[in-house]
């Protein structure tokens, strides 16, 4: 009984994580958009990014489609660059010298 | 069976911290406890997630994918949020009560010494009409 009703729960959760998780991306861009200084900002956007790849991964969990994990990693890599050259403009006011 | 009900658990994990990391975002008062609490729940949560799909696609050419994406995240995100703290300290986000930078001759070494003492001193300026609770850590960096 319980291998019928187990894929049912399965995509259940799934839809229900990536409604969470989406969520999330809203509450996060409050601070965003209310930070009181630009490192708030930096770090509410970071988060945000996170969220998008956990989202591609439960997107590839919910359609089995492995290649959305490759998006995940396309998205955390550039969320990664992104950080490392605001932190370097805000200090430096240049990116690349 | 046991895949899928390894995947349900894996994925409330990953939510659980997402939201613990959100919730410490909005609420925490100053920008390091913000980053505290985003940087470590969102990479557990994530990593999670990560673990779930592997979980789910199998030790084959996807699932390996996930665990590239889980290892990147452990390296990647300490850095950037160690390269934000420094950024905030660096233009002047003062710090909550008596805390200061753990080790305070590191950022006097990594400056010119000779705009060591000016940007002390606008530090210095910064701080005394602002938030009141920490002049003490001021007057230790010097």
């Amino acid at each position: 009984m319980t291998e019928a009703t187990d894929p049912a729960v399965l995509e259940t959760t799934i839809r229900a994580a990536i409604v969470v998780v989406s969520a999330l991306c809203v509450f996060c861009s409050y601070r965003v958009i209310r930070g009181p200084t630009d490192p708030d900002r930096v770090v509410a956007l970071d988060a945000i990014a996170t969220n998008v790849v956990a989202i591609a991964v439960l997107f590839a969990i919910q359609t089995d489609r492995g290649l959305f994990l490759t998006v995940s990693l396309v998205l955390a890599i550039i969320a990664f660059i992104a950080t490392v050259a605001v932190a370097k403009f805000v200090t430096e006011g240049e990116v690349i010298e | 069976m046991i895949r899928a009900t390894l995947v349900i658990a894996l994925v409330l994990v990953g939510v659980f911290f997402l939201t613990v990391g959100t919730i410490g975002l909005l609420r925490l008062p100053n920008v390091y406890n913000r980053m505290h609490a985003t940087s470590k729940p969102t990479t557990l949560g994530t990593a999670a997630i990560f673990l779930a799909a592997f979980v789910q696609f199998g030790p084959g050419g996807e699932g390996l994918t996930a665990l590239v994406g889980a290892v990147f995240l452990f390296l990647t995100v300490p850095t950037g949020a160690h390269m934000i703290a420094r950024a905030a300290e660096r233009i002047g986000v003062p710090f909550l009560g008596s805390v200061t930078w753990p080790d305070a001759s590191q950022l006097a070494r990594e400056e010119e010494p000779r705009a060591d003492a000016e940007r002390g001193a606008e530090r210095d300026a910064e701080r005394q009409p602002g938030t009141g609770p920490g002049p003490d850590p001021a007057a230790d960096e010097d």
